[in-house]
């Protein structure tokens, strides 16, 4: 088991070599960066200067080994635009893209469970076939389009909801919410909607499929011979079977959410990291977008490292697999 | 639970018109905010909005291009060399430190320091202080557009910028790449103080208690600014009335704005020009007079204010926009697609060539889409142009390495003055002086040149102006780039922000004098 944790961890380690590796050498792609911190009037020496005073110019492994010793000491550069350590950006922008995320997680889960639970039991209802039609339409529609039509219905035209921005938010111990305020919870809704709006038809028509596969069943059909009563074997005996599919998908959905979160935030001018990460590529603040890189990165490899070392904790076999 | 629900809502409502009553509160949405609070660590038209707002320059420039007496009250020429500046007594700082002439002196040193500003104030030599309230601004040599630079003098507290911070840095020091003292504090002497600042997020203005200038008619207590980038939210914002004001106002929307009872559109002649260079290293045929030309009688950039810009710039035929000094009236615009044929026939190119072109896609209004009309139009004269637009992140290193043939550029000329657009953009690239930084046409006339120095120095404004028109004319016979148009400033607000009075060409609104009923 000791040896199986240790080489999970290489592995990780060497993962986030890579990404680091693949990060810095992208970077000078963007753009440049100088260009973003002068007027268009300064003269082509004077940003050449600049360039060398911030190391621009030195060979990559030069670049690389001077980032990775501080990375190594947790510091991932200065944001050019923001004039702030990289990392502090991203740890103060992440609670807004949280937020989000887990506002439209709770929407799907609210709306998709009983509506998929519903037309899995009355699959011929006009109700459940127009879901079904809606959700089509509902998995094509972009999410920017889907926030700028509710923009202007709830917000030009109705004048319910504010149109962009967190509100007013409170803050936790340097966390900043909106979570408890009802101006942030306003805010909330339309941005929380459109994200939603991806994962909803999916999660109806996943919810639907799996409840009808499982109302097929023997154990149910035997529940009914029973004469169990009905709600009982839909919303015991069926729906707890129907849930594990789903609850896997949702893990891994969720993961995809964030990378929507860049379109969402964009739109409703959402400060989170999305809207940070697009801001830093137009403004090729490539120390900041090498060290999101590396925070997503680093997230990704701790989640899927804890994982499969809990599987191989319960399940031996993957263990001796690995061992060969 | 309907009660609770009715209370809730009732409380909402009531507190979304608690805070409408307080009218005194300005909420803007402006395309960025500033990008830091050190006015000179970066020259862009953002950070000089901002310079307005919370400092305060020696001169500025009013809604008809006059100059208008700020923190100097009066100034008069001593000799070739110098011009002797009356400041303005009993001014106070947010710091509550007292404005004299050591502030001017300290402010013009620390441009001469700052990469961005030392450019303009290469010709400035040292401030001398005469006594608190006088103060003599030399220049190297005689310099016709000392008193114009003076808008970009905003007096900093020389005080409370000096000594060093807890890190030891130097408070006035200028740091690119934070942090900083004057990074993150101010103390100017202009209308609004910033109570709060979010980079990116909001910055919070209150009114300066003490300001100066009482006979203002600003009555806004409180200016909360927030970028909002997306051009579709922010107008929603603004039609939805979660901000006050907005700009710029996408053309595309103009219509909707103008439509809507509760705001307002405002739109300003700005001084922007939009050209396209034709490179005539890279591409022999361009080195033909002729076919340039023909190439801008081919361009129907009346068409393309029309159509594209709906309407929202004006047409352009030359660099100078009407008012500066070097307009001339006989350089307008010349669609004229038949004689573009003719021209190119007696060229000896009537079945045309194939060139290349870039342009930028997000920095000027529309930029792509006009990149796309020309590509259309020059089809019309057998040239096949081949685009590629960028963001501008890539678009000016492109730009610089004169990848393509034709290359769009825009300029607005930092002296509000014709001779910038010539110093920059058509005089001969020479790297050692700097001249023609922007000359990706490599169009070199030695009269031009010649034209745009002597200008410089002339101090004669009616002889000076006769140069500049001849500049002009030159340049307009020689077809030495392809103009488009100046684009408009725009912006929208609600009906009861009185915003005509304080929107200029140099798009600087002055917030300390905008009313609100």
């Amino acid at each position: 088991m000791f040896a199986f944790v240790v080489r999970r961890i290489t592995q990780a380690l060497f993962v986030m070599l890579i990404i680091s590796l693949v990060g810095f050498s992208i970077k000078n792609k963007i753009g440049d960066p100088i260009r973003d911190l002068v007027g268009e009037r300064v003269t082509p020496a004077e940003r050449e200067l600049l360039r060398d005073k911030l190391g621009l110019n030195d060979p990559f492994v030069t670049q690389y080994l001077r980032f990775a010793k501080n990375a190594v000491q947790g510091d991932l550069g200065v944001s050019f635009f923001h004039k702030k350590p990289a990392l502090a950006v991203i740890a103060a922008k992440a609670p807004a893209t949280l937020e989000l995320v887990f506002g439209a997680a709770l929407i799907i889960i609210f709306i998709s469970l009983p509506i998929g639970v519903f037309s899995a039991i009355y699959p011929r209802s006009a109700f459940s076939r127009f879901t079904m039609a809606f959700s089509t339409l509902g998995v094509s529609v972009p999410v920017f389009l889907t926030a700028i039509v509710l923009i202007y219905i709830f917000s030009v035209e109705l004048n319910w909801l504010p149109s962009y921005g967190r509100g007013e938010t409170v803050s936790l111990g340097g966390w900043d919410s909106g979570l408890f305020t009802v101006d942030g919870i306003m805010h909330l809704i339309l941005p929380c909607f459109s994200l939603a709006s991806i994962m909803l038809p999916l999660f109806i028509r996943l919810i639907r499929s799996e409840m009808m596969e499982v109302l097929e069943t023997e154990y149910i059909k035997f529940a009914w011979a029973k004469g169990l009563h009905r709600k009982r074997i839909w919303f015991i005996h069926a729906f707890k079977n129907t849930l594990l599919p789903v609850i896997t998908v949702f893990g891994v959905q969720i993961g995809i959410m964030f990378a929507f979160t860049i379109l969402t935030e964009t739109v409703f001018q959402w400060q989170g990291m999305g809207f940070m990460f697009l801001e830093a590529v137009e403004r090729s603040d490539i120390s900041l977008l090498v060290a999101y890189l590396m925070v997503v990165g680093a997230v990704f490899v701790v989640v899927n490292t804890v994982v499969d070392i809990i599987y191989g904790l319960v399940n031996p076999t993957i263990r001796i697999a690995g061992r060969k | 639970m309907k009660k609770c629900l009715a209370v809730t809502l009732t409380l909402a409502v009531l507190f979304g018109f608690g805070t409408l009553a307080g009218a005194t509160t300005l909420k803007v949405g402006l395309d960025a905010d500033p990008v830091s609070l050190d006015p000179h660590v970066q020259l862009s038209g953002g950070m000089l909005q901002y310079s307005h707002w919370v400092f305060d320059p020696l001169v500025r420039y009013a809604q008809d291009m006059s100059i208008e007496p700020r923190l100097a009250t009066r100034w008069e020429r001593i000799d070739d060399l110098t011009m002797r500046f009356y400041l303005r007594e009993g001014v106070k700082f947010h710091s509550g430190n007292t404005f004299s002439a050591k502030d001017v002196k300290f402010t013009l040193e620390r441009l001469k320091k700052s990469v961005d500003f030392k450019g303009l104030f290469e010709l400035f030599t040292e401030a001398a202080i005469v006594d608190d309230y006088t103060i003599d601004i030399k220049t190297k040599k005689p310099y016709a557009l000392l008193l114009r630079m003076c808008t970009y003098i905003f007096p900093m507290d020389s005080a409370f910028y000096t000594g060093t911070d807890e890190s030891g840095q130097p408070k006035d020091a200028i740091v690119k790449i934070g942090p900083s003292f004057a990074l993150t504090h101010e103390s100017g002497t202009g209308p609004y103080t910033v109570a709060e600042r979010e980079q990116g997020v909001k910055m919070v203005m209150d009114r300066f208690s003490d300001y100066w200038d009482t006979a203002s008619p600003g009555n806004v207590g409180q200016i909360v600014l927030t970028p909002i980038k997306e051009d579709a939210t922010r107008v929603a914002a603004l039609l939805s009335g979660d901000v006050d004001f907005i700009s710029p106002v996408p053309p595309q929307d103009f219509k909707r704005i103008e439509k809507d009872p509760k705001v307002n559109l405002f739109t300003y002649p700005g001084g922007r020009i939009i050209t396209v260079q034709l490179n005539q290293k890279r591409r022999p045929e361009f080195r033909v007079q002729k076919v340039r030309q023909a190439i801008v009688y081919a361009i129907n950039n009346e068409g393309i204010v029309e159509k594209i810009m709906k309407g929202t710039a004006t047409p352009a035929g030359q660099q100078s926009p009407k008012g500066y000094a070097g307009y001339n009236a006989n350089c307008v615009p010349r669609y004229d697609l038949k004689k573009a044929k003719t021209l190119m026939a007696e060229a000896g190119f009537a079945s045309g060539f194939e060139c290349t072109m870039i342009a930028p896609n997000n920095r000027y209004v529309n930029d792509e889409k006009i990149a796309e009309a020309v590509v259309g139009m020059l089809a019309k004269i057998n040239i096949k142009v081949n685009l590629k637009t960028m963001p501008k992140a890539q678009y000016w290193d492109e730009f610089d390495a004169q990848v393509a043939d034709m290359q769009l550029i825009g300029w607005h000329s930092d002296t509000e003055d014709s001779g910038n657009f010539s110093e920059f953009l058509v005089m001969c690239p020479n790297k050692e002086t700097g001249y023609g930084q922007y000359n990706s046409g490599n169009y070199c006339n030695p009269e031009v040149d010649r034209l745009t120095l002597a200008a410089q120095s002339e101090t004669d404004l009616a002889k000076r102006s006769a140069m500049l028109q001849k500049i002009e004319q030159i340049l307009y016979d020689d077809a030495a780039f392809v103009p488009f148009h100046w684009q408009n400033h725009s912006y929208g607000a609600k009906k009861n922000v009185n915003v005509a009075p304080i929107i200029n060409t140099m798009n600087f609104p002055y917030f300390g004098d905008i009313v609100v009923k």
